[in-house]
C-alpha cells in the first residue's frame, strides 16, 4: 500500500530579509516549518554570523578566547580574520566595551569602531549594544550614523529603549533586531510598537531571547516554534519576521563550556564539550525556527554549516 | 482514529449499572474518549464493542519496550507534534553501535563506557540506554559471539541486534532473549523469516525499508505475520530525509490515524565527523526519533545529547525545580557572601552560572518557590520575608558562616526591612536586579 504524504501548506510566510551591500546575505522567505523543503518553499538557508567585540575578549572562557588569540586585540583585525580566513558570511560586532560596568567606552568611540570595521570588510555587519538599555540607546544612535546606508543590522531594541533605536534605524536606512523577554506575546507586542512608529516590518528581525542548552533552551525552543506556527498557520503579519538566535554569548556562559574535565568529569574533555554545547544549542534553535544565528567558535560554526548542507 | 464519547457510548451496554465506577454509561464513554479510563472496567461490554473500541482506543503510536528490567526503555505513545501542546511522553533512547568485527577487548571497553555513562542532572538519572550490535562480519558465529560478550559484560543494558540474516538473528536472539532485545533487520527479502524469529522469541522487530511506501507495505505484511511490536526505519539517513520521514510518520500516525506507521522510529546518526554526528542525533531527539544510534559515546557528546533530550522532553507547563538548599559555588570560606534566590531551575542555572563566571566563591540559598521566578514568586507570596527568614533559620547556616549578611535580589529590595525584622541580628543587602549584574557586584565587594 502506498504511503499518503500528509503535507501541510500554510497561508502565511516568513519575510525574507537581506543585509549588506557587496556580499549580500538573505534569510527567511520560507512558507513552511524550518527545513520542510518537502512541502513548500525554503528559498534561503539560515545565516551564521561570527561574533566579535570592540574590546579584547578577556571575559571569554579560555577555549573560545584562544581560538582568536592572535587577532582579537583589535576589532578590525578580528573582523578581517573572520571574513578572510574563516569565510564568515556576516560579522556581528558586539559593543560590549560600552557597558558602564566594563570599559564604559563612549558612543563616539563605539561609532569609530563601527566605521573602522565597516571600512575593512565587505560582508554584512550586525551591530549590537552591550545590553544596557540606557547606554545602548546612546551608543546605537551614534553607531547608526556611522553605518548610514550600509544595510547593516542594528540591535537590540528592547521595550525600554526601542523608540530611540528605531528612530536611529529609520534615519540611517538600517535594519533592526528587536529583543523581548522569552514570551510570544511580548515579542508580538514589541513588533507592533516598532511598526507603529512607521518602521517597515520587513526590515525587522525578532530575537525572542536566546538561552543555552541546559539553561532554558526548552523555553526559547518552544517560544520560537510557537512564533513560527503563528506566522504560518494564522498568517499573522506581526509575527512573520525571521528570528535571531544569539547563541555564542549564551552557550559560552554555561558551566559546561568552561569547567575543566577535572571539575566536570561527567562532561569529558572540555574543548569538544564546549564546541558541541554551542553547536547543539544552535542546531536546536534552527530546527525551532531561527534563520539568523550569532556564534563564536569556528568549529561549532563549521559543524552547523555542514548540518545545514545536509538539511537543504 | 479516535472515537468521540458519543460514538463510544453507542457501543456500551447503556444499562447505567455503575459497575465501572462511573455514574452512567455516557460518563464512562466520555472518560474512555479522553483515555482516562480503561474498557476493562465494564464487565458487560460485548466482544464486538471490545474489538471496535480496542482498535480505536489503541494509542496512535504503539508503545514498544526496549530491553527488560528497571533499565528498560519505553518508546512510542506520543500524542503531539509540538512540545508546547503537551509534554512529549517517552524520551528518545540513545544507543551506541558496536560491530561483531571488533575484538572482545574493544567490545568490553564500549560496554564499560555504557555501564559508566549514568549521570544525575536536576534530579534525573540519565544514561546511554542501549547497545546496537551489528553483524558487520556477515558471519552468524561472530555475531553470536559478540552478543555473548556484550550480554556477559552488560546484562542489564538493552540490546539492538542488527542483522539481515535470519540464521544470525536466531542465534543471537537466543543468547539475549531474556533481555528483550530489539531485533533490527526485517526487510523486503527476509520479512517472513525475521518475523518468525521475533515471534518465536517474543521480541520486538525493527523494520527497514527504502522509503515510506516500502515501509507501509512491510509493516502491514509483518503485522499479518503476527508481530505487533515494531520499530521503523524508513531508510532516511541524511538530515533532510530524517526530518521529512520523521515528520511524515508522526503526522500520519497522529493526524491521519495511519496505523501502518504508528510505531516508534529508529534513526541512524553515525558520521565520521563527531560534531556532525552530534547534530544529526540532536535532530532525531528534537524531531520524533525514539532511538538514535551513535558511532561512539565520548562523554562530551553524551552530555550534550542527554541535556538536549531533557530540555525537549521536559513538561513545558511545569517548570523544572531545584531542591531547596544552600549550595556552595566554588569553595566558599566561612566569610564568603551568602545570596538567596528562587528554585525555578532557570533562575538557579542563570544565577549560579553568573556566580561561577565571576569566580567569586559564594553560598547560594535556593528557596522553594514551587518553581516560580523571584518576582513572580514574590507576587504569589512564595518569595516572602517570612519564608526567607524561616528557611535561613532552619538551615542552620548561622553556625556554618562567620557573618550574618544575606544578599537578596534587587527586584525584591522592598523585602529588606521586613526580613531584618524577622531575622534579628542579620543585615540584608540588596543585590543587582538581574543575574548578569552579579559578577560586577561580587567583584566590587571583594576588592
Amino acid at each position: 500500500m502506498a504511503f499518503t504524504a500528509p503535507n501541510e501548506t500554510f497561508a502565511g510566510k516568513v519575510f525574507a530579509v537581506d543585509a549588506g551591500l557587496d556580499k549580500k546575505i538573505v534569510f527567511g522567505g520560507e512558507n513552511v516549518l524550518p527545513f520542510h523543503l518537502f512541502e513548500g518553499s525554503v528559498p534561503n538557508r539560515p545565516v551564521i554570523a561570527y561574533e566579535i567585540q570592540d574590546v579584547p575578549p578577556a571575559d571569554w572562557p579560555e577555549t573560545i578566547r584562544k581560538a582568536y588569540d592572535a587577532v582579537s586585540g583589535d576589532p578590525v583585525t578580528w573582523a578581517k580574520h573572520c571574513q578572510d580566513k574563516l569565510g564568515a558570511k556576516a560579522i556581528a560586532l558586539r559593543l560590549v566595551g560600552t557597558h558602564p560596568d566594563r570599559e564604559n567606552r563612549s558612543p563616539e568611540d563605539a561609532a569609530k569602531t563601527v566605521s573602522d570595521v565597516l571600512a575593512a570588510i565587505s560582508v554584512p555587519l550586525i551591530i549590537l549594544g552591550s545590553n544596557h538599555v540606557e547606554k545602548d540607546a546612546a551608543v546605537l544612535m551614534a553607531a547608526a550614523t556611522a553605518a548610514k546606508d550600509k544595510n547593516c543590522f542594528l540591535g537590540k531594541a528592547q521595550e525600554e529603549n526601542y523608540k530611540t533605536i528605531v528612530a536611529a534605524c529609520m534615519a540611517n536606512n538600517l535594519k533592526l533586531i528587536a529583543m523581548s523577554q522569552l514570551d510570544i506575546n511580548l515579542s508580538k507586542q514589541l513588533n507592533i510598537l516598532i511598526t507603529q512608529m512607521g518602521f517597515n516590518k520587513e526590515n525587522l528581525v525578532t530575537d525572542p531571547m536566546c538561552s543555552a542548552l541546559g539553561y532554558g533552551l526548552d523555553y526559547t525552543y518552544s517560544v520560537m516554534e510557537r512564533i513560527r506556527l503563528a506566522a504560518l498557520t494564522q498568517n499573522d503579519v506581526t509575527m512573520q519576521m525571521p528570528m535571531l538566535a544569539d547563541v555564542g554569548i549564551n552557550s559560552w556562559k554555561a558551566k559546561e563550556s568552561q569547567a575543566s574535565e577535572e571539575d566536570l568529569p561527567i562532561g569529558g574533555a572540555l574543548e569538544p564539550r564546549a564546541i558541541s554545547w554551542e553547536a547543539v544549542t544552535a542546531c536546536a534553535l534552527m530546527i525551532a525556527g531561527s534563520e539568523l544565528l550569532i556564534m563564536r567558535h569556528p568549529e561549532a560554526i563549521n559543524a552547523v554549516e555542514k548540518f545545514i548542507d545536509e538539511l537543504m | 482514529m479516535a472515537l468521540s464519547g458519543v460514538e463510544i457510548f453507542k457501543l456500551l451496554p447503556k444499562t447505567n449499572c455503575k459497575k465501572c465506577g462511573h455514574p452512567t454509561c455516557l460518563a464512562f464513554a466520555m472518560k474512555l474518549a479522553q483515555r482516562q479510563a480503561s474498557l476493562d472496567l465494564c464487565p458487560d461490554v460485548s466482544e464486538e464493542a471490545k474489538k471496535v473500541l480496542g482498535e480505536a482506543s489503541a494509542p496512535p503510536i504503539r508503545p514498544v519496550v526496549l530491553g527488560a528490567g528497571d533499565k528498560a526503555v519505553k518508546m512510542g505513545e506520543e500524542t503531539v507534534l509540538f512540545r508546547h501542546d503537551k509534554t512529549f511522553v517517552n524520551p528518545c533512547a540513545i544507543a551506541v553501535e558496536v560491530k561483531d568485527t571488533m575484538s572482545a577487548d574493544e567490545l568490553n571497553a564500549i560496554a564499560d563506557q555504557v555501564l559508566n555513562s549514568e549521570i544525575d542532572r536536576v534530579g534525573q538519572k540519565i544514561r546511554i540506554d542501549a547497545i546496537l550490535v551489528s553483524n558487520a562480519s556477515g558471519d552468524a558465529g561472530k555475531f553470536e559471539a559478540a552478543v555473548k560478550t556484550i550480554t556477559a559484560k552488560a546484562p542489564a543494558v538493552a540490546l539492538i541486534l542488527s542483522t539481515t540474516d535470519p540464521a544470525a538473528a536466531e542465534a543471537a536472539v537466543k543468547v539475549a532473549a531474556a533481555g528483550k532485545p530489539l531485533l533490527y533487520g526485517a526487510n523486503e527479502s527476509n520479512a517472513e523469516a525475521m518475523a518468525n524469529v521475533a515471534k518465536t522469541h517474543k521480541v520486538s522487530l525493527g523494520v527497514a525499508a527504502k522509503d515510506l511506501d516500502g515501509l507501509t507495505a512491510l509493516t502491514d505484511k509483518i503485522k499479518g505475520l503476527g508481530v505487533e511490536d515494531m520499530v521503523l526505519d524508513s531508510g532516511a539517513r541524511t538530515a533532510k530525509e530524517i526530518l521529512r520521514d520523521n515528520t511524515y510518520i508522526r503526522r500520519a500516525a497522529l493526524k491521519k490515524g495511519n496505523k501502518s506507521v504508528g510505531f516508534p522510529v529508529i534513526t541512524f546518526a553515525q558520521r565520521d565527523d563527531a560534531n556532525l554526528e552530534t547534530l544529526i542525533a540532536s535532530l532525531g531527539i528534537t524531531k520524533y526519533s525514539s532511538i538514535v544510534v551513535l558511532s561512539s559515546i565520548e562523554r562530551w557528546k553524551s552530555l550534550a545529547l542527554f541535556v538536549l533530550r531533557q530540555n525537549i522532553y521536559t513538561n513545558p507547563q511545569v517548570p523544572l525545580q531545584v531542591k531547596q538548599d544552600i549550595y556552595k559555588i566554588g569553595t566558599p570560606s566561612n566569610d564568603a557572601p551568602l545570596l538567596i534566590t528562587s528554585n525555578f531551575s532557570l533562575t538557579y542555572f542563570i544565577v549560579s552560572g553568573e556566580i561561577e563566571g565571576s569566580k567569586v566563591p559564594v553560598r547560594l540559598a535556593v528557596l522553594d518557590t514551587e518553581g516560580l521566578s523571584v518576582l513572580t514568586g514574590w507576587a504569589a507570596g512564595k518569595f516572602t520575608a517570612s519564608k526567607i527568614a524561616q528557611f535561613i533559620q532552619e538551615s542552620g547556616i548561622e553556625k556554618e558562616i562567620s557573618h550574618k549578611e544575606l544578599i537578596i535580589p534587587g527586584y525584591v529590595a522592598i523585602l529588606s526591612g521586613s526580613i531584618e525584622d524577622k531575622l534579628p541580628g542579620w543585615k540584608i543587602t540588596v543585590g543587582p536586579r538581574e543575574a548578569n549584574g552579579l559578577p560586577a557586584f561580587l567583584k566590587a565587594r571583594t576588592n
